[in-house]
């Protein structure tokens, strides 16, 4: 090669660079944090909480089953915060998404369809993935920061789904799902218990499980995974280079979708219905979890196990408090801690171990 | 001008209007493989919109642009990527907080396997990195370490290397060492010359002639928008080529001038006016003194 007739530059061993440790290239991963803050809640609480039978398989099991619905929501929202989005409405499509299967299968005598189970279970998923297409559409086309279009779409679904369902029912609240044909099945792959060491564990921990490992192989092991960080990163560098940074923020907004519509059909044939109000506040608690599970604000950094252990945080919080019988009032306190100290501990460790 | 006829790309008299503005004017010029067309100017002469042309981001209003000996009309940069003619910005190459690896196969991932398990083939993507990167003499220590951690010559060199591993026949390069210290401006201009010897065409967009002057098989010299110089290096000295950016008789003017206000100040401030406007004067009469 004609490479060879100028001797490369001499390989300078920049003397500047130091030998970069094997500690702080761990320290470099986005989950560390949230990996540190989970064992820091935990010994905190199993020391606390001792008394109260903190580390227990009954305790264990509780805490999953909490963490799983929110993990799902997290790891889909990371994935979009990674791509330098937000989405703000993901509890209204929870509330929504669990609105139309119940009217679906609600009986006509009641002002529903009378459908069985699982043709309702396809069109709330079309529904949902409309609302995410919806969203990214908005988005893309207004060049509006997405967190002021979700924030919209937050109370526009809300109120389309209090509204309708209103209208054709007269209840905000529609039950007896278990009656409904198709119920057995759902039950089986949405809402069973696994008995583990005697105790219950949700089928949902699985989902999230599924999901989290789903999530971390695409990003890191995909093409889309890396335009995923490319879109986030620097949108106009990536678009440059040929990443189709639309289609990538597109099929974001419709994954987060896709979450919330889960999370909403396990909760439905879990709580056999659903209320108008299910999902109110998730938006927020699971970008909390994807933030303290190391997602950039600003895209561009992520990771989706951060995510979930960031969920994982939420319900040992949440769970320790009410094992340790503080007042529940102090919960919020709490979370609100952990966030802001979570965002000041990965601002440090990115500058300290990352940019080094 | 060294053209024999089969030059790469070749832009002739192609002219570009902004509404009343004349941006470019019967602008010609030409890159060769494997050679540097170094195209210099001040602020304000018309580089950006000529590059701008050159990569497909303008249409030229008037004359035509050839490449391959063909002539071109590009919609997009897309069109002139295709072909093969790259630009690489100053500040829109990379993503800072992605790896080495992952930014040289941004957009072009290599990937294995098939339909639902068709994943990017990291292994392939990390060695090639590090051997393309070594072929153009670039020692990366850990293709794992963000881009935002390297240097703003080894960002540019890293931008330069991906091109012509993608097989840029013409690489355009938009004042590449402009932010860069002496040192690392050296080294984007080592990286200019290993491209030249693999047959990339380099069209190297600079102000500074003493960027230029060295890499450079022939000099455009851009001015107020219309083509002021077109030499190639034989023909033309550094001092020559200095004097040329700088303006010569503009530096003259200048030299009056300050003589002017040095009269009306008075006092030590005079004094200074005066002195810096003779060192002008001998600089614009006596390039290289």
């Amino acid at each position: 090669m004609a490479a060879e007739t100028i001797p490369p530059a001499a390989a300078p061993a920049d003397e500047r660079v130091r030998e970069k440790s094997t500690l702080s290239k761990v320290l470099s991963r986005p989950e560390v944090g949230a990996l540190a803050g989970v064992v820091i809640v935990w010994v905190l609480f199993a020391i606390v909480a001792s008394r109260h039978n903190f580390i227990s398989w009954a305790t264990t099991a509780s805490i999953l089953n909490r963490a799983a619905p929110l993990g799902i929501l997290a790891v889909a929202v990371a994935l979009l915060m990674i791509a330098g989005e937000f989405d703000l409405s993901v509890g209204s499509i929870i509330g929504f998404s669990g609105m139309v299967i119940m009217v679906l299968v609600t009986p006509t005598t009641g002002g529903g369809f009378g459908w069985t189970l699982w043709p309702a279970v396809g069109i709330s998923l079309l529904f949902a993935l409309t609302t995410g297409l919806f969203n990214g559409a908005i988005v893309i086309a207004t060049k509006l920061p997405s967190f002021i279009v979700t924030l919209g779409t937050l109370f526009a679904f809300r109120g389309v789904s209090i509204a309708v369902t209103r209208l054709l029912t007269d209840r905000t609240q529609l039950g007896q799902l278990d009656i409904v044909a198709g119920y057995g099945l759902a039950q089986k792959i949405f809402a069973s218990n696994l008995n583990l060491f005697g105790s219950q564990f949700n089928v949902a921990i699985l989902w999230w499980f599924v999901l989290t490992a789903l999530a971390t192989w695409v990003l890191l092991r995909t093409r889309a995974g890396n335009w995923i960080f490319g879109t986030g990163g620097a949108v106009d560098a990536a678009r440059n280079v040929g990443v189709p940074t639309r289609r990538v923020k597109i099929a974001l907004f419709m994954t987060t979708a896709f979450a919330a519509w889960l999370v909403a059909v396990i909760q439905v044939v879990q709580f056999t219905g659903a209320d108008t109000l299910r999902g109110t506040g998730q938006e927020f608690q699971a970008i909390i979890a994807a933030v303290v599970g190391g997602c950039l604000l600003t895209g561009g950094y992520g990771s989706a196990i951060g995510a979930s252990l960031g969920a994982l945080i939420f319900a040992l919080v949440q769970q320790g408090i009410v094992i340790t019988g503080v007042e529940g009032d102090w919960f919020q306190v709490f979370i609100g801690g952990i966030l802001l100290g979570a965002v000041i501990f990965n601002n440090f460790i990115r500058t300290r171990a990352a940019l080094r | 001008m060294s053209t024999n006829g089969t030059a790469l790309l070749d832009v002739r008299e192609i002219s570009k209007y902004f509404g009343s503005v004349i941006a470019l004017k019967d602008v010609s010029m030409t890159c060769e493989a494997g050679q540097v067309t170094c195209l210099l100017g001040d602020n304000g002469a018309g580089k950006s919109t000529l590059i701008k042309t050159l990569s497909g981001v303008y249409r030229p209003d008037e004359g035509e642009y050839l490449f391959d000996g063909r002539p071109r009309e590009f919609a997009s940069p897309r069109d002139a990527l295709e072909l093969g003619i790259a630009t690489v910005y100053q500040d829109l190459a990379m993503i800072p907080l992605l790896s080495i690896w992952r930014n040289f196969f941004l957009g072009s991932e290599p990937t294995k396997g098939w339909g639902p398990f068709r994943r990017y083939d990291v292994r392939f993507a990390k060695d090639t990195t590090r051997q393309e990167l070594a072929k153009m003499g670039i020692d990366i220590r850990d293709p794992e370490q963000p881009v935002g951690t390297l240097s703003g010559g080894e960002r540019q060199s890293v931008a330069i290397a991906r091109a012509v591993y993608f097989g840029a026949k013409v690489l355009i390069l938009d004042e590449p060492t402009a932010a860069l210290g002496v040192k690392q401006a050296g080294v984007v201009l080592r990286y200019i010359v290993q491209a030249r010897q693999r047959g990339v065409g380099v069209i190297f967009i600079t102000h500074n002639p003493h960027h230029a002057y060295p890499v450079g098989d022939h000099h455009v010299i851009l001015r107020r928008g219309r083509v002021y110089g077109d030499y190639s290096k034989e023909e033309l000295g550094l001092d020559r080529l200095v004097q040329m950016m700088a303006g010569g008789e503009e530096l003259e003017n200048l030299a009056h001038e300050l003589e002017r206000a040095a009269g009306k100040a008075s006092g030590e401030a005079g004094d200074d006016l005066a002195r810096a406007a003779e060192a002008l004067e001998r600089e614009a009469k006596d390039p290289g003194a």
